[in-house]
């Protein structure tokens, strides 16, 4: 029999990919092998409508439980890879069994950035979210009343607060940065989400620096701020950031940067090691980039599948990412890294708004709050390549269609 | 539970029942129909789950709303008076017998 095409990661990327080779017409056998105990779920609604009791885990899961073995795919559950031997091409797993493999794909993903344990001092009641054990642990204490602590004014931060802010938790931001959001996006759009939040009675500290959380018998009671200023609090969740899941990677000698360094072909520097999804770091217009999202992990993976049965073309995306928060829909097209200016458009629909970034006179991202039309022309334009000129934009008598053909 | 019935543009069907309250896209990606894909979970964010309901069943299903109307505006096929995307449609009784075109991407 034919050695297997491995894949290392049973999160979103290593799902799609696994499907793809199928719908490809890869027919030899394929081995997934994931750390989490469940079957790969998508984590997007975790937080929201998981956590909320609105839907059951099964209805999470990307693929139904018989999909597997109907498509003859072996999936390994909390099964972790030890040690991977591009030489030999052999991956040893924890419990000492060794697997060779034809070629390899690394969809390992990444896990939250913690605070540090000086920060943290180890207390109870401090979560991330990333997984479903993660959900597990917060949803019973996301009650009426309590308060909590949000590390970090990111989206997985914002999220959070979201959740918790609708089920009646007392909820605090601390952003170390001048802004929420600075490393995102613009102020405008922070701006629309700190009046959001705060109408929902949310409190957000910018510029505001962790000094300490502060426990209480081995749990979190609050937090001392640098400045002296004191927070009392009952859990706390931090978001702060990722980190991309290339340890494996490292040990087994593939180049390795913030991320798996692949080509476009998505190839790491090992022959037949591809990696997609969080953990990798690929060439995107003459940049360096790592994407964290679902679209990436998809789309990536997608290529990944492609590329292993032969296909020659460059992964080349347009980004899109989305944010729930409250009754806002956020989606994203593009990438707004190295902007240069941005226009604030208003949307017809009450509380609907669009931040169209550009670089030079391209357009290479938009922030569409409840205006699905203005992400889905950007969308367009920026697939086919497309700039819209400022000017057009800017005035408030543009139809949104016509920035299409302007 | 009602049945739901996808026909795919190549004239093979797939039919299931579908539990109340699902809504399409996810009982199509658990039945593992086609091209329907459903990339962002149901969120309204994607456009990846888009079908054309057939024109017998569409004032059962109604319209899209203001939000989904303007997600169809970026669907991979062309956008036709019937076009919904199935994340917005959820299985109930009313609905037993559905049946929905599935587009060719």
């Amino acid at each position: 029999m034919a050695d297997p095409i491995i894949i290392v990661g049973t999160g979103q990327a290593g799902a799609a990919l696994s499907a793809k080779l199928r719908v490809l017409g890869y027919s030899d056998p394929l081995v997934m092998i994931g750390e989490e105990p469940v079957l790969p779920y998508q984590r997007p609604p975790l937080s929201k409508k998981y956590a909320s009791g609105e839907l059951q885990f099964e209805r999470l899961l990307i693929r139904p439980p018989g999909w597997y073995a109907e498509q003859q795919v072996e999936v390994r559950l909390g099964a972790s890879v030890a040690s991977l031997d591009p030489m030999d091409r052999t991956v040893k797993l924890d419990d000492g069994s060794v697997l060779r493999y034809a070629k390899l794909a690394l969809t390992t993903g990444s896990r939250p950035r913690l605070l540090p344990a000086e920060l943290s001092g180890n207390l109870g009641g401090v979560f991330t979210t990333r997984t479903v054990a993660d959900v597990d642990a917060i949803a019973p204490l996301l009650v009426p009343g309590k308060r909590l602590l949000v590390i970090g004014g990111g989206y997985i931060g914002l999220e959070a607060a979201a959740v918790a802010a609708t089920r009646g938790l007392k909820v605090t931001i601390v952003e170390l940065a001048d802004r929420i959001l600075q490393r995102v996006a613009a102020s405008a759009t922070a701006d629309y989400f700190r009046a959001l939040h705060r109408r929902h009675g949310v409190t957000i500290l910018e510029s505001a620096a962790l000094d300490r959380l502060v426990g209480d018998n081995g749990q979190v009671a609050g937090a001392a701020l640098k400045d002296g200023r004191t927070l009392e609090a009952d859990l706390a969740i931090v978001g702060i950031g990722i980190i991309p899941n290339d340890e494996l990677a490292r040990r087994a000698g593939l180049v390795v940067d913030d991320g798996i360094i692949v080509d476009g072909l998505c190839r790491t520097s090992a022959p037949e090691i591809y990696a997609a999804g969080d953990c990798a770091r690929f060439p995107w217009r003459g940049v360096s980039t790592r994407l964290e999202s679902v679209q990436n992990a998809i789309d990536q993976a997608e290529h990944v599948a492609a590329a292993m049965l032969g296909a020659q073309s460059d992964y080349d995306p347009v980004p899109w990412f989305w944010s729930d928060q409250y009754e806002v829909k956020l989606q994203i097209a593009g990438l707004n890294r190295g902007y240069t200016d941005c226009i604030l458009r208003t949307g017809k629909r009450e509380g609907s708004a669009s931040i169209w970034y550009y670089r030079g006179d391209a357009l290479i991202a938009v922030d569409a709050m409840n205006d699905a039309l203005s992400y889905g022309i950007a969308k367009k334009l920026l697939e086919a390549g497309r700039t819209v000129p400022k000017a057009a934009v800017a005035d408030p008598g543009t139809e949104t269609r016509a920035l299409l053909s302007a | 539970m009602p049945k739901i019935t996808w026909i795919l543009h190549d004239g093979r069907s797939i039919s299931a029942e579908v539990a109340v309250g699902h809504n399409l896209m996810e009982a199509a990606v658990a039945n593992s129909v086609p091209e329907v894909i459903g990339e962002c979970g149901g969120c309204l964010s994607c456009a990846t789950c888009h079908v054309y309901v057939d024109p017998a069943w569409y004032e059962k299903t109604g319209g899209p709303g203001d939000m989904e109307s303007e997600m169809l505006e970026i669907t991979s096929a062309e956008r036709r008076s019937v076009s919904r995307l199935s994340c917005q449609i959820k299985a109930s009784e009313e609905l037993d017998g559905l049946v929905l075109h599935v587009p060719h991407i």
